[in-house]
């Protein structure tokens, strides 16, 4: 069981969650956690933004009635976490000049491995794409990381319009994580290695049910298990 | 003390609950949460001649107290099963479990589970002839009471270890392919599989599984298995391994009153990991509290 220390709006739909309770099972950035949600069948895999011993923070958004109840949950209720769970980005491929390019829901593990990159000494850059200006979140955040930050609007409400794709710094090595068109047009855009993560619809969220394998160069893999995060040469799209 | 203790055809369990097909996959992610040896058995995830990669995801769906499934009996096939999983599974599992066996012909049944007949960690054989997420074979089979008399013999014919034939809820009358599996030889059935269902998501007015339509299961489809184990047992003869939406020790209770020698729980597993861990350690202290001292003891009781 973990305890609600903060559940606040910081973006449009976008809240941000800081949980206290066992972190002993979190190993990497990209790694995700599922939550169990009263009234709720299924638990809702959220990934991880950032931990430290003890703590951690979640960001979600609110797309249907179990992420809009969990936005409702006050600070101090109690809540059933799996932690730990999916393989998460490998942070000695990484090279130098990493790349971090996050979509909307999928900016918040990126934080979690650019504060890691960072501690190693590596030369950060990230791009974070939201469709607007009201959603944006966590750009200072980066910053004070010390990584190099570009925003992206798709309306060019804030930052630079366009698509994740409309800036392209100089990197060594690209993570990536957002919805599945833009994992693509990255994928597209950026020759040499890189690491993109995933979403699907999953059952169980640790490897059991089967409900979320796609295929991949290398086999079929469990975006909850041997996922979310593939290389970029064993996509199959 | 209590004896929660059950029997399945002669061969003893420590106590009536076995994580269903298809939600425990071979045992190993539930090592990581607790000892899988507290289990009565295990029935290991639906396993074909080949391997199968199953549907086109999305493949699960969330309904009210359920959820949907067309996996599609995705497993590694067979030959891969019997020289990988099983040996990795005695490793985490003393006892003996159930192979699910799944096909499209009959010969196919038949060539799989006379592997699994050759492996002493098998107690017992579940014929899966009602996979709804299947175009041939699965459900086509389990629908027909001739073709689940015929295939049972077939199978029968090719094994030694207690045949159990594991039925599709989606038939009008559900006692009558029991008796056809009891005909046909089986030792025991199984049941219910899933329900056949759909959900359409209202953003994209399509339904919301690529495949469409899935299995229902979860605690919301507990009554209708529960009715279907009584009626089962009133028809035959034979054992019946009871499930369907079981999330707690009251609802193990229930199927054994319905009629149900052991129980298979399925999504609740997938929901809370614990959850078998958690019935097995509840089944006493519930026990005492109805006044049940032997499990065995109320296996069909309510028809009494």
């Amino acid at each position: 069981m973990y305890v609600i220390l903060k559940n606040e709006k910081i973006a449009e739909n976008t809240y941000e969650m800081r949980l206290a309770g066992d972190t002993s099972e979190i190993a990497r950035p990209g790694q995700f956690v599922n939550v169990k949600i009263d009234g709720f069948f299924l638990r809702r895999p959220i990934s991880v933004c950032d931990y430290e011993d003890g703590e951690i923070t979640l960001i979600y958004k609110v797309v249907g009635g179990g992420t809009e109840k969990m936005s409702r949950l006050p600070a101090g209720e109690r809540l059933d976490v799996l932690t730990g769970l999916g393989n998460g980005y490998d942070l000695a491929a990484s090279g130098q000049k990493p790349l971090l390019i996050g979509g909307g829901a999928g900016v918040p593990p990126l934080y979690f491995l650019a504060k890691k990159l960072v501690a190693q000494g590596k030369e950060v850059s990230v791009i974070l794409g939201f469709n607007k200006k009201e959603e944006v979140f966590y750009e200072e955040k980066f910053r004070a990381l010390g990584a190099k930050v570009s925003v992206t609007t798709a309306d060019g409400s804030y930052g630079v319009k366009g698509f994740v794709t409309a800036v392209r710094p100089e990197h060594t090595y690209v993570y990536a994580c957002g919805p599945e068109p833009m994992l693509k047009a990255v994928y597209g855009a950026y020759e040499g290695g890189g690491e993109y993560s995933f979403e699907e619809r999953m059952g169980c969220g640790f490897g059991a049910c089967m409900g979320c394998t796609c295929k991949t160069i290398a086999g079929n893999k469990r975006i909850c298990k041997e996922g979310p995060v593939l290389k970029k040469e064993e996509i199959v799209w | 003390m209590v004896d929660t203790k059950t029997a399945l055809s002669g061969w003893e369990l420590d106590n009536p609950v076995i994580p269903a097909s298809g939600t425990f996959g071979f045992g190993q992610e539930f090592a990581a949460f607790y000892d899988l040896g507290i289990l009565g058995s295990i029935a290991l995830k639906g396993t074909t001649k080949e391997p199968r990669f199953g549907n086109p995801t999305p493949r699960i769906a969330e309904c009210t107290e359920g959820m949907l499934n067309s996996v599609g009996l995705q497993n590694p096939g067979v030959h891969k099963v019997i020289k990988e999983e099983l040996p990795e599974l005695k490793k985490i599992f003393p006892k003996k479990a159930i192979a699910n066996v799944g096909g499209f012909s009959e010969e196919e049944y038949v060539y799989v589970a006379s592997l699994f007949d050759k492996e002493e960690q098998i107690g017992l054989i579940e014929l899966n002839v009602s996979c709804p997420n299947v175009h041939a074979g699965g459900m086509s089979f389990g629908t027909d009471p001739k073709k689940v008399e015929s295939l049972t013999r077939a199978v029968k014919a090719a094994v030694k270890k207690p045949l159990y034939v594991k039925l599709s809820p989606n038939v009008t009358d559900i006692a009558e392919i029991a008796l056809a599996a009891e005909s046909g030889g089986a030792d025991g059935v199984a049941l219910i599989n899933t329900l056949l269902g759909m959900r359409i998501d209202l953003k994209t007015k399509k339904p919301v599984l690529a495949n469409k339509k899935g299995g229902f299961s979860g605690r919301a489809v507990f009554p209708v298995a529960l009715r279907m184990v009584y009626d089962v047992y009133e028809a035959v003869h034979i054992p019946v391994i009871g499930m369907g939406g079981i999330s707690r020790a009251e609802d193990v209770m229930e199927m054994m009153l319905a009629g149900a020698s052991a129980v298979e729980v399925g999504a609740e597993n997938l929901v809370d990991p614990f959850a078998c861990r958690n019935m097995i350690r509840d089944l006493p202290r519930v026990m005492e509290k109805y006044g049940v001292k032997s499990l065995k003891e109320i296996i069909g009781g309510a028809h009494r």
